[in-house]
């Protein structure tokens, strides 16, 4: 394993370094970020100021619209979320904290990434090709996404369908990955338990990932068929059914909110045990609430479709369900917030952000409540209450546990510190600035606005005054947020280079990927670790130090 | 390259290799899960299906899953042999295999020509849509699990990762076993 030299290409292009995979994913992730941002401020803009000239963009056709709002969602869960969440993360973290030297398929990991890559490319092409990127929503429901009498989009509907279908053949490769490496490359001494638990909540995720995609897998190419080669699976006009569409999509599509759920629940978990100094409270619990939550989000897909023609008696059924699930997830928090109890916490930016997932999250979840009951969501059913319900569970996960996650590790991906000044102007402007978009469209999902509509001037009921000035409230409180985001990028690029020399353990957190210098060389361990403890074994009552890292022999001490 | 020490630990007791073909397996079978859940729901659904279903040809469907299952045969024979630590026995079984591989696409081929030339294609119907799909995804599988076995035949010859005969065997008894719920889905429920 010893240091080579290497080309610039081979070195971050062509690497199978786990390390730089994980680098990669980040990159692309928060590249793929600033895009779906900038198509939320475009779409934001048309509809707080309709048919205006919009700085850096123009003027909003109605099909640029939806090609708009569909590709915002498309990205910001399958090239945002996925490739942060699991794929950087897991990648960075899994072999790292297991003890070992790279991930179990090192090539499989870079062919992962290449194929990636090709799909992120594929869903950014499709707004140049003739027609414009598919505008169906990012759920992509037959009959709009099947022909292109209805999509307008000859050729951005199938490209769309192939970047997703290609999308998850990348993080199927990357799943078998995380889920081998976790399993069997363990450190000698580590056990199930000792596992920090974002590690588990990345193979968690990936397990979910692998058992609910399939479907849609299938789903991708029945559709795929029925635009290209005229097949009719989804078209009752030759027997073919459109909700079958629908649950194929949402077999995959609510296991896939767990799926980003979890490893931002492991990051929280991690970064508040360090910054508390307290053992993570009832670790095994976790765990097994979180294989729960796993199990259970198989079994309420159908409170999607309460409106879609489903027989009312199932209906009943996925409502129960779907309450049911609330039940791990506000024990998980509580959990959280126990771990705080009696902590001595330290409000450093990373810890900042975890505290902001669990009260943003919170809400998210409550708010959920309302559309997991058929009854009250037959009313609310694709409303703005909706949009800012899950604009409420999925910012928490794919930005601010994405923020925890990247300040926690930051010192240990680039061997630096951020500045924390900095890093809490851009944690506050961004928090407020999230409240100031969502809390509004809840008001205005109450009272009737409906989702994917281009112009409210078109709709007088909807077009009042007092209706207005919230839209253009929560517009202009995106636009400070965007802004915001330079102050992070300047602190992420500055720190990289200028910042303070982080060392090996700047938070004295007991991990093993603390355990090695910053960054990590190729090869991650001089000498690969045995592991002698659980990973959250803060403030122990027998030690000077409030820490005990995972790999120190019980003999060194007291 | 070198293998990296984590892909020669086992700390879950199987082997990583094995462990990732369990896990490619449980992802493939819910993706032909999902698919023939779809026609099932379907089939039943629509008892027009059982006009168009009699006119697939069950002899063709017959001979393939002769061909097949007993393809298996010299999967299992070949696993033995790199057991045994005889790679070019493995090697000279698995290529017995990859001839079965063949076998089968050449009568899926002849099969599939004489239906088209009949009417059948994949846009007569949803029952036929169904039909192509499926069977076509599932010699997607073969032609795949062939060209593996060609590659790890080509390694065994020359007596190297021997490990990976068993890997592929079973990830042919795979492709196999899907075949087992195809036939009776599309040519034996008429």
């Amino acid at each position: 394993m010893a240091a080579h030299k290497q080309n610039f290409f081979m070195k971050y292009l062509w690497s199978t370094d786990h390390k730089i995979i994980a680098m990669q994913y980040l990159f692309t992730g928060m590249f793929m970020a600033l895009v779906g941002g900038f198509l939320a401020y475009a779409f934001r803009m048309q509809l707080a100021f309709p048919g205006t000239d919009i700085p850096l963009f123009g003027v909003v056709s109605p099909g640029e619209y939806n090609a708009l709002v569909t590709n915002h969602g498309t990205i910001m869960i399958f090239w945002v979320a996925m490739p942060v969440l699991v794929a950087a993360l897991g990648n960075y973290l899994i072999p790292l904290m297991v003890g070992c030297d790279d991930m179990v398929f090192p090539r499989l990991n870079r062919l992962s990434y290449q194929v990636f890559l090709v799909s992120a490319i594929i869903i950014l092409a499709s707004f140049f090709v003739p027609g414009g990127a598919f505008g169906g929503a990012w759920t992509a429901y037959p009959p709009l996404s099947t022909t292109a009498e209805f999509s307008l989009t000859p050729f951005g509907s199938p490209l769309w369908v192939l970047a997703v279908a290609l999308e998850f053949v990348a993080f199927l490769m990357g799943g078998i990955n995380f889920i081998t490496t976790a399993m069997n490359s363990r450190a000698p001494g580590m056990k199930m338990f000792d596992v920090p638990i974002v590690v588990w909540f990345i193979v968690l995720a990936s397990i979910l990932f692998m058992g609910s995609v399939g479907p849609l897998i299938a789903g991708a190419i029945m559709l795929l068929f029925d635009q290209l080669v005229g097949t009719g699976y989804f078209n009752p006009g030759v027997g073919g059914d459109p909700i079958l569409y629908q649950h194929l999509f949402w077999f995959f599509g609510h296991p896939e909110v767990y799926v980003v759920l979890l490893p931002a629940l492991g990051i929280v978990a991690e970064v508040i045990t360090v910054f508390s100094r307290k053992k993570l409270f009832a670790y095994k619990i976790v765990l097994y609430t979180a294989i729960a939550t796993g199990v259970l989000s198989f079994f309420v897909w159908a409170h999607h479709q309460f409106v879609a023609g489903i027989d009312p008696r199932m209906a009943n059924v996925f409502t129960v369900t779907t309450v049911l699930i609330s039940i791990p997830i506000a024990e998980m928090l509580f959990v959280y917030i126990a771990t705080l109890y009696g902590g001595s916490i330290r409000l450093t930016t990373p810890m900042l952000w975890a505290l902001a997932f669990l009260a943003e999250f919170l809400l998210g979840g409550v708010t959920g409540i309302f559309l997991g009951a058929s009854g009250a969501d037959v009313y609310f059913h694709d409303t703005y209450f909706v949009l800012a319900h899950f604009h409420y569970t999925f910012f928490p996960i794919a930005i601010i546990s994405v923020f925890a996650a990247v300040t926690f590790w930051f010192p240990k991906m680039f061997g630096r510190l951020m500045n924390e000044t900095l890093g809490k102007v851009h944690f506050w402007i961004t928090v407020v600035c999230f409240n100031g978009i969502f809390l509004p469209l809840f008001l205005l999902g109450t009272w009737g606005q409906h989702r994917r509509i281009y112009n409210y001037e078109h709709f007088p009921e909807l077009a009042g005054q007092d209706m207005q000035q919230l839209r253009v409230f929560a517009t202009m409180c995106l636009v400070v947020m965007l802004c915001a985001q330079a102050i992070f990028l300047f602190n992420f690029f500055w720190s990289m280079f200028k910042g303070k020399k982080a060392g090996k353990n700047p938070w004295k957190a007991n991990t093993l990927e603390w355990t090695v210098p910053s960054p990590p060389p190729h090869g991650n361990f001089a000498k690969l670790p045995v592991c002698y403890r659980g990973p959250y074994e803060y403030s122990h009552p027998d030690r000077e130090e409030d820490y005990w890292p995972q790999d120190e022999p019980a003999s060194e001490t007291t | 390259m070198e293998k990296p020490v984590a892909t020669v630990r086992s700390a879950a007791g199987i082997s990583t290799g094995m462990l990732s073909i369990w896990w490619l397996l449980a992802s493939e079978i819910v993706i032909f899960g999902g698919l023939l859940g779809a026609y099932i729901m379907h089939r039943i659904g629509h008892p027009e299906w059982a006009e168009y279903a009699s006119h697939t040809n069950t002899w063709f469907g017959t001979l393939n899953t002769v061909i097949l299952l007993s393809s298996s045969l010299s999967a299992v024979l070949a696993h033995h042999a790199a057991e045994q630590g005889d790679g070019k026995k493995a090697a000279k079984l698995l290529y017995m295999t990859v001839g079965g591989a063949v076998g089968f696409l050449v009568v899926k081929s002849i099969e599939w020509t004489i239906e088209i030339q009949h009417g059948y294609t994949i846009t007569a119907n949803s029952f036929w849509s169904f039909y192509y799909v499926a069977a076509g995804i599932h010699g997607g599988h073969v032609i795949v699990g062939a060209l593996f076995m060609l590659w790890v035949a080509g390694l065994a010859k020359k007596n190297k990762e021997l490990q990976r005969v068993e890997m592929v065997g079973v990830y042919w008894h795979f492709v196999d076993l899907v075949w087992i719920f195809l036939f009776p889905l599309l040519y034996i429920a008429k």
